[in-house]
């Protein structure tokens, strides 16, 4: 049979491509508005009105509004992109109606950008020319000197004006294929996005000759190859947040508009679903996999090949294949992420996976407060229904498949696989003994794979790109890349994703531009409420499932809070065990009882009313509860008491033995004084005082009765003469 | 045959649930049971009718319990078993403070004693006059605007205990405004 796949895919791509085509033919001017939940909670509908309204008041028809998703980079959210047509693009922080006001009118309108709204404003200001030299560990290894710095001195000693041109030195552009690797560096220019590969110090030369001086593209250098971060470092590379990053899940967050099938398919999209059903083999499609090294990104980084592998060999006709969206991990968004900024991603690996295992539906299992992301894939899937990528014979192949959505409805515990598929089948969420594995008797008691929404998006990554190129991003046990969430009392916080092996140090340092306020950090915790503290000491350890697992933590979904000297780990410890003992789905004895009377220990402490065995007592329990819980939230939850334990056991004998709180976080152990030397007599804590109990004359020492005192820490905030102390 | 048919009261019941549930989520029901494991919709049934009565109540339980064919036991226990459910009405202001792990470690705690404090309510509750009611969430996905309280659909960000006692009142007056012009 000829192959008929690949050319109705190449009619769905063309007709894409073309509608593309004719957008950029009209030469128009774009405005890129973020439009995922967190932008839109930061004010993006709102600036996005205020860009509509002034399109047609100034009567422009060729401006156009981009909405994309979010690009992760939270706390300067919303970001504004606006593209002129060749010039290069520039991104504006912190937009609202005001700054949407003076961009539109000075950049959109008479070209000039305004420099002070720009994102990461010291990352320099507009150049003609952005070079950026693939600075990943791979490309040019075998080079004695970085072929960026040869650039940067040969462009000194031109007569180019050095302010107009910018060198960059960035992450892995995933272009890296086996037959370069060592011997040449991967240079993006943009604007127009070129790609050369650079050998020779003469290939430099004659780049600045031609390409800067004469405005002349290089042909000779330039390649043809689409890597995959090539659209990402298009519209980011210039900011330091983004470019350390490797954007493989994550490649079309941000760059694309998520409700746009033409879009997605114009970076590829389906490209890799296209090849798999041309060629019909599904046992070298779990191969490719296997050999990728992928483990799963929903917290037990299972192989994601074997678990196919295993799906594949299930007896039966009827299979199901599962994406969990239950994202339940309080401080872990990236799921949402991808599903609301590249739906169209996941899905193509969810029907990849489908058809390796022969499994003809499958579902989405989605928290019910992710409400957009939920509104994205049932837009994708009617508009893939209506290009006839879902449903029968899929682009005329032998594989029919559909998706249906299953939303949750708040328990934590459904992202456990076994408790997701009794929800999804209408039942209360409880985990079961396993085995049976899901993959020989899951939903309806027929296989099942479930996989996590990043493991899905990463799937059309690795057939594109080959499974030995994702493999060398990660380390020897674990292929490609971890997006983490970021945040805490780290000064950038958001989406990070890098590749596997990276330090923590990377991540919160050099990405997440260290510790806000200047403060020292303290730790790191990861997994969330399965996971534990990794202190500051062990920062230079790679992040992969493995390292992490031996500091006492674990990869879980990605979840990384960044903790200072202000945080108390008892009270952190605490913080975790609220969580899991009301997410406790009271099935087994060691995990209800065990989780209640963790937390009541904790109480005890952090309220000044624990004694010294209560530290071991404690530290029995937990690892009682650990050993013999049903599931893995009972098996996980002692984490964080263990691992606190483990590294700060000297705090928990603070608060039991000295009654001190060291981090001064736990209101019962600190207590408020007012230094004579210092106070002015103001009266301003007196008056804010909410149960007035500072007393003093105007323009004398004041002075707290501590027996009325509440600690509310009211005063210690209003004195602006540092006069209260908390101790 | 005849005695039988009198003691059957299968049609009056079923009149009755549908009369309890809005048109389209007795539709929405009726397609489900066409389809291969209708059980499995009922989380979705449920979250329709919280959406459209603001929380379950019992006689509505029942009633999809009926048309759905499933025990009322069955019903009731995967309605209290999903924090996502209420068995309550809620205030007309939902005030949903998020105590995700960011919102913590940045202070989420202190704005929520200042929130109790001036409406004299914990998590769960309703004040007595009914305007607002108080629930915790779990990361609302905006961590980086952290300590993050979302009244209704508005999202505030980086808020301070100080500025408590303003935001209530601000949307007690956003409130009172929209059920005048209502
Ligand atoms: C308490 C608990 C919560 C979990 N929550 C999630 C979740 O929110 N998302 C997820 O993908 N996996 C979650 N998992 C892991 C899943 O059980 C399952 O291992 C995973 O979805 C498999 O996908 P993967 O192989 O792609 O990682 C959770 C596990 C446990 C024990
Ligand atoms: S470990 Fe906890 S969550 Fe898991 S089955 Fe037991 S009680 Fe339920
Ligand atoms: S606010 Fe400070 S300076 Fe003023 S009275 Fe109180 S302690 Fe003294
Ligand atoms: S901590 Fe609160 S209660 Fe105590 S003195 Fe200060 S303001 Fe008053
Ligand atoms: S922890 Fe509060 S928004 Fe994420």
């Amino acid at each position: 049979m000829p192959s008929n796949v690949m050319e109705r895919y190449a009619a769905l791509l063309a007709e894409a491509q073309g509608a593309g085509a004719r957008q950029e033919a009209a030469g128009g001017i774009r405005i890129q508005i973020g439009s995922a939940t967190c932008e839109n909670a930061a004010g993006a509908g709102e600036v996005c009105d205020e860009f509509e309204r002034h399109i047609r008041a100034s009567g422009r028809t060729d401006i156009q509004i981009h909405r994309t998703g979010c690009t992760g980079r939270c706390s300067c959210e919303p970001i504004v992109g606006v593209f002129m047509p060749g010039q290069m693009p520039v991104k504006y922080q912190l937009v609202d109606r005001q700054k949407a006001h003076r961009i539109f009118a000075s950049h959109v309108l008479e070209g000039t950008p305004v420099r002070d709204l720009i994102l990461d404003a010291d990352a320099g200001g507009i150049h003609k020319y952005e070079f950026f030299f693939c600075g990943a560990e791979r490309c040019g290894r075998l080079l004695k000197r970085n072929f960026g710095e040869i650039f940067r001195d040969k462009l000194a000693r031109t007569d180019v004006d050095p302010s107009t041109i910018g060198v960059v030195f960035t992450n892995c552009f995933g272009l890296c294929s086996d037959d370069q690797v060592g011997t040449a560096t991967h240079v993006l220019v943009r604007p127009g996005k070129i790609i050369y590969r650079v050998t020779t110090e003469a290939d430099l030369d004659e780049i600045i000759e031609s390409h800067i001086r004469h405005d002349r593209p290089v042909d000779r250098l330039r390649i043809s190859d689409h890597p995959v971060n090539q659209g990402f470092f298009d519209l980011y590379g210039d900011v330091s947040f983004f470019n350390l990053q490797t954007r493989l899940a994550l490649r079309n967050s941000g760059v694309i508009d998520p409700e746009s099938l033409q879009e997605y398919l114009a970076c590829k999209g389906f490209l890799a679903l296209a090849r798999v059903l041309d060629r019909g083999d599904r046992l070298a499609v779990i191969d490719e996999i296997t050999r990728s090294r992928l483990r799963g990104r929903g917290g037990g980084g299972y192989p994601t090949g074997m678990k196919w592998q295993l799906g594949h060999d299930a007896p039966g006709d009827v299979k199901y294949i599962i994406c969990n969206a239950d994202e339940g991990d309080p401080g872990a968004f990236m799921d949402r992420s991808m599903l609301e900024g590249d739906p169209f991603s996941v899905i193509e690996g969810m029907m990849i996976g489908g058809y390796a295992i022969g499994a003809r539906q499958g579902f989405f299992y989605v928290r019910a407060e992710y409400p957009l992301a939920v509104r994205r894939i049932e837009n994708a899937i009617r508009l893939l229904r209506g290009a006839g990528l879902l449903g029968e014979n899929i682009l005329g192949s032998d594989f029919s498949f559909d998706l249906d959505i299953r939303l949750g409805a708040g328990a934590f515990v459904c992202g456990e696989e076994t408790a997701l598929i009794r929800s999804i089948e209408g039942k209360r969420g409880q985990p079961r003994i396993r085995p049976p594995y899901p993959t020989q008797q899951g939903l309806f008691k027929k296989p099942t794979v479930i996989n996590n929404v990043e493991t899905f998006a990463n799937i059309p990554v690795i057939l594109q790109y080959g499974a030995s190129w994702f493999h060398q991003i990660g380390t020897p046990d674990s292929g490609g890349t971890k997006v983490f969430a970021l945040a805490g009392k780290v000064r950038h916080t958001g989406l990070v994703e890098v590749p596997m092996g990276s330090t923590l140090r990377e991540i919160v340092f050099d990405i997440g531009g260290g510790v806000a306020r200047n403060r020292q950090i303290k730790a790191v915790q990861t997994g969330g409420p399965a996971g534990g503290c990794i202190p500051a000491e062990q920062l230079d350890t790679p992040v992969d499932f493995d390292t992490l697992g031996r500091l006492g933590s674990i990869m879980g979904s990605g979840g990384m809070i960044v903790m200072d000297q202000d945080d108390c780990m008892v009270d952190i410890a605490k913080y975790f065990l609220t969580f899991t003992e009301n997410e406790s789905c009271g099935k087994c004895t060691p995990c209800r009882e065990g989780t209640k009377r963790m937390l009541e220990i904790l109480e005890r402490i952090t309220r000044g009313q624990g004694t010294p065995e209560d530290v071991p007592r404690l530290e029995r329990l937990a690892k009682l509860v650990k050993k013999a819980s049903l599931c893995g939230l009972g098996r996980a939850a002692p984490n964080p008491v263990l691992s606190t334990l483990r590294y700060y056991r000297q705090e928990y004998e603070a608060h039991v033995v000295e009654k001190r709180c060291p981090a001064l976080r736990c209101v019962a152990l600190v207590h408020y004084e007012i230094s004579p030397e210092k106070c002015v007599g103001c009266t301003v804590c007196a008056r804010n005082c909410p149960v007035t109990c500072i007393s003093g004359q105007r323009r004398q020492p004041h002075v707290i009765d501590q027996l009325r005192c509440v600690k509310c820490g009211r005063c210690f905030e209003v004195c602006r003469f540092e006069a209260v102390a908390r101790k | 045959m005849t005695a039988i048919a009198r003691t059957d009261n299968r049609q009056e019941v079923l009149a009755a649930a549908r009369a309890e549930l809005p048109v389209d989520i007795v539709a929405f029901i009726e397609d489900c049971r066409r389809q291969e494991h209708p059980e499995s919709n009922l989380i979705a049934v449920l979250h329709r009718v919280q959406e459209h009565f603001g929380y379950l109540a019992c006689e509505k339980l029942d009633a999809v319990a009926q048309l759905m064919n499933i025990p009322a036991a069955k019903v009731a226990g995967v309605a209290t078993f999903y924090h996502y459910f209420r068995m309550q009405p809620r205030g007309k202001l939902m005030i949903n403070v998020c105590m995700g792990t960011a919102c913590y470690v940045k202070g989420a705690e202190k704005v929520v004693d200042r929130i109790r404090e001036e409406l004299g309510i914990d998590f769960g509750q309703t004040t007595t006059d009914g305007v607002f009611s108080l629930n915790s969430a779990l990361c609302l996905g905006t961590c980086g605007l952290a300590p993050v309280v979302m009244i209704n659909d508005e999202v505030h960000g980086k808020v301070t205990p100080d500025q408590v006692p303003a935001l209530l009142e601000k949307a007690m007056l956003k409130a009172r405004q929209s059920m005048e012009e209502a």
